[in-house]
């Protein structure tokens, strides 16, 4: 049995301690807005924090979260207002969508930690993270508009 | 402010085919209109990231004159007969619904006046439309489309209603966002991976590790010890003598099938499997699809891509098959005052769609449910109800929105297998394909080479053309292709080797291997020429024009002038602001639009780097220009990147890739900083443009490569090329 903390929920669950993260949100709990994409950590489709940090949830051993704080893009913000959501909306990021969510999760630590990230700072941050729809021009621009609405929010 | 995204996001149903609990007056199959004047909208064709789920409805809105605001979106039912043919693939969305939708919502809005008028007891012509109301300005009366929409089912359809006049659409070319986005940017289940059903396990199939390979024996017991483990067993997918559709590929006969509760349990029992492998003997398929029958013999051995690339230098210099000759080739070379020629060579390339390949099944006795991302229910259909032996009647099946597809997923034989996997472990099972399984499985784009002949009199014209292509297990030659109609002396001829590597459509077929090939083949003769690679093509292109050589060249040389004349002006081709810049032009045709595409390099880190790119598109109407623009920009940085990076190798018969961590997918910061598109703005018919931007930019990046290097990329991908001179 493990106790998990997911999205500021608890969940008692009967898992094995080695599975990963990834399959626990997705076939266990049923938080399926982290996808799979190759189990081995090399496209970014599975991020999610933990305790704020952004970790590849399908190479994160459930029991590596068990008293952790887990945020999963479900649970990024109550309202689906975060900057980031916003900006993805107005600049319509997504063609196929898969990738998107953990492109958000990848961001949201970018942007907390840099207010206002320059394209490089981007390109470094977000190279875990493969979209085979080639969005990331949009992405760029959504994350820098998200700064801007994130900037805007502290200040009014 | 509500916007139309969250509205159509909270109404939309999870289960496609549902309808809400209010009354739904079904108007035609794409219209449904409720007492309250919600209309729904039905999207007839799967999504796989070409935003057809808000394009194609946005068509119906517009005829239909309503409020696109207030419109709600869903995903239709598979359903030819009131939704059409429903396929995703060779760029056919708009073109082949296009009409149909705009026919279905003026027919709706005709029943709506029609219904409105015998209330009113007014005549028809008296009451019009605007935005969901009906008008009768004489008696001042007004009402909405939802008080009439049951009294308009009751009207016989009316055929040939006026359409409206470009000009006048309010909807149809103004940017409208993407109906998904909320539930996309919220992690909502959309996905065939993500789809749950009660009961349902996972089931996973063991691949054989190599082509030309089967399983001779297994033992299961180790497995079978595993926790949430159900059953192992193998099972067959065609019997033999099955008769394929042109869509029904088999890469490996035999399943082995691990079925369990959880995919991580079913993905850690696989590796318990013992399993003996045997090879392969020669195998007979028949194939049937594309009216007509025929007998394919796949080889048996265990392929190596060194040995590919052997044999096809070995076909390249036998004799090939004639595909088309103008005027008299073999003379105008024999005499040519200079010839040049050169060979191009692409790699198989993986699709790699980001949701692997997977497919939810739940096939009793008597039915058949599934669900799941597939570009063509109605291709597979038909083999399903042939391989389960159920009426089509009785099957159902369901299109969630796909994880990418570029043609890989209108081959259902995950499909297949997943139906026959639920009717042997008698449950519902969704059958998941690791990212291994996915990039091994095959279906590849095609192995190619082509070599180019250019012959030129003393005073440098061009006076005979040659391509001679091959592949394996394909050519990718396009005969009646631009130059085709341009040279006086032209000859192409194909040839192939049969593999057991399984091919199938990839983001522009042939055409991404073509574009590049003759592409760069172009700018080198026009170098040789002493022209402007531009001013090249279009002195080609005039002469195509006004006197074509040859009969049934595919092109309309205007159009496709117009798009190298509008990346001229745009790319500011010639201004000597532009110089720091090395840069590469190329353009292509292929279904049935126009592209040409500038794309600028500079050296960053010692490394050439597409830093930005120019586009001019023709597709005749841009239905949703924002959307539109998208889809270019991510299909230059996909062709950036498989022209650069993308390559599936073979030793011994297993592919040598993997996963992403062997196989390099083109990553943030080698996309440019800003992709520029420009439409040519007419009044056409829209045509597609999932594959037409992708192909020419294999052309533009090895050609902007010569300019940065001073060397010539023949073979793809030019990673390997660039690491060289990196050593030099």
């Amino acid at each position: 049995m493990v106790t998990l903390n997911i999205n500021n929920k608890t969940y008692n669950l009967e898992v094995d301690a080695a599975t990963p993260l990834l399959w626990v949100l997705r076939d266990v709990i049923g938080l399926v807005g982290t996808k799979y994409g190759c189990g081995v950590a090399q496209c970014g489709a599975c991020v999610v924090h933990l305790n704020g940090e952004a970790v590849r949830s399908c190479v994160t051993k459930v029991s590596r979260a068990v008293g952790q704080k887990v945020i999963t893009i479900e649970g990024l913000s109550e309202k689906n207002d975060h900057p980031l959501q916003k900006a993805w909306l107005e600049l319509d990021v997504p063609q196929c969508g898969y990738c998107q969510s953990g492109q958000i999760m990848s961001a949201a630590v970018l942007l907390r930690e840099n207010k206002n990230p320059t394209d490089e700072d981007i390109d470094a941050a977000m190279a875990g993270n493969i979209c085979r729809c080639g969005t990331y021009l949009r992405i760029r621009k959504a994350i820098h508009l998200a700064a801007d609405i994130q900037q805007k929010t502290k200040n009014g | 402010m509500i916007s139309f995204t969250w509205l159509s996001s909270f109404r939309y149903t999870d289960k496609p085919g549902d309808t809400d609990p209010q009354q739904w007056n079904e108007i035609n199959g794409y219209i449904k209109i409720t007492q309250d004047n919600t209309i729904k909208i039905l999207n007839p064709n799967p999504e796989f990231g070409q935003n057809v789920m808000t394009s194609l409805p946005m068509i119906v809105a517009e005829e239909l004159d309503v409020d696109w605001e207030k419109v709600v979106v869903e995903m239709g039912p598979h359903d030819s007969v009131k939704l059409g043919p429903q396929f995703t693939g060779g760029s056919n969305s708009l073109r082949m619904y296009w009409k149909p939708l705009r026919e279905a919502g003026a027919a709706a809005r005709q029943m709506l006046i029609e219904a409105t008028a015998k209330t009113w007891a007014v005549p028809v012509e008296e009451v019009t439309t605007k935005a969901g109301m009906l008008y009768h300005e004489k008696s001042g009366k007004s009402g909405t489309y939802g008080e009439f929409a049951s009294k308009a089912t009751g009207i016989p359809v009316p055929k040939g209603v006026k359409l409206k006049d470009p000009k006048d659409f309010k909807i149809v070319r103004n940017s409208k966002k993407n109906v998904e986005g909320l539930k996309i940017v919220t992690g909502k289940p959309l996905f065939g991976l993500d789809y749950k059903h009660e009961g349902m396990l996972i089931a996973m199939i063991e691949h054989p590790p190599a082509f030309g390979m089967k399983f001779k024996s297994f033992d299961a017991s180790e497995t079978l010890k595993m926790p949430g483990i159900k059953d192992v067993f193998s099972l067959k997918m065609y019997e033999d003598d099955f008769e394929q559709a042109g869509f029904d590929t088999r890469t490996f006969n035999d399943l082995l099938v691990v079925v369990g509760k959880t995919t991580w349990e079913v993905m850690n029992a696989r590796k318990k499997l013992k399993v003996t492998w045997e090879p392969v003997s020669d195998t007979k398929d028949i194939i049937a699809g594309f009216g007509r029958k025929r007998e394919v013999i796949v080889p048996a051995g265990l392929e190596s891509t060194d040995t590919h690339l052997e044999k096809m230098k070995e076909y390249a210099s036998k004799p090939a098959q004639e595909l088309r000759k103008d005027g008299d080739p073999e003379t105008a070379f024999k005499n040519a005052a200079q010839i040049i020629e050169r060979t191009y060579n692409a790699p198989f390339l993986a699709h790699n769609c980001m949701e692997p390949m997977n497919f939810f099944a739940h096939v009793t006795d008597d039915k058949a449910l599934l669900v799941g991302p597939l570009q063509a229910p109605g291709w597979t259909e038909p083999t399903l109800s042939k391989v389960l032996k159920l009426p089509p009647e009785k099957i159902e099946i369901q299109m969630t929105r796909m994880g990418g597809g570029f043609g890989l997923r209108a081959y259902g034989h995950y499909l297949v297998e997943a139906a026959l996997i639920s009717r042997q472990a008698k449950a519902p099972i969704k059958l998941v394909y690791s990212r291994e399984d996915d990039m091994t499985y095959g279906i590849y784009r095609p192995m190619y080479t082509a070599t180019y002949r250019a012959a030129l009199d003393a005073n440098k014209n061009l006076v005979a053309f040659h391509v001679k292509g091959g592949g394996i297990p394909e050519n990718a030659i396009h005969p009646n292709r631009f130059p085709a109609g341009a040279v006086d002396n032209y000859l192409a001829e194909g040839w192939a080797i049969p593999s057991n590597i399984t091919i199938g459509a990839f983001r522009a077929p042939r055409s991404n291997f073509n574009a590049a090939a003759e592409q760069s083949f172009l700018d080198e003769l026009a170098e040789t020429m002493g022209k402007d690679p531009i001013d090249l093509r279009l002195e080609l292109l005039q002469r195509a024009k006004q006197n074509p050589v040859g009969k049934n060249n595919e092109y309309d040389a205007d159009r496709y002038a117009g798009v190298l004349k509008l990346v001229k002006e745009k790319s500011g081709w010639n201004n000597p602001e532009n110089k720091k810049y090395k840069r590469g032009v190329a353009a292509y045709f292929c279904h049935n639009s126009y592209v040409a595409h500038v794309v600028d390099m500079v050296e960053r880190n010692g490394q050439p780097y597409v830093e930005r790119g120019f586009s001019a598109v023709d597709c005749g109407i841009v239905v949703n220009p924002d959307a539109a623009t998208n889809m270019v920009q991510g299909a230059v940085v996909d062709g950036i990147g498989n022209a650069l990076y993308g390559g599936l190798t073979h030793k011994d018969g297993a592919a040598v890739q993997k996963n992403f961590s062997q196989y390099r997918i083109i990553r943030f910061h080698e996309a440019p900083k800003k992709i520029e598109v420009h439409f040519v703005q007419n009044d056409i018919d829209p045509t597609g443009l999932g594959e037409p931007p992708f192909p020419p930019v294999f052309g533009a990046v090895a050609n902007a490569l010569y300019q940065s290097t001073g060397k010539r990329f023949y073979n793809q991908p030019f990673i390997s090329q660039l690491k060289e001179l990196s050593k030099a």
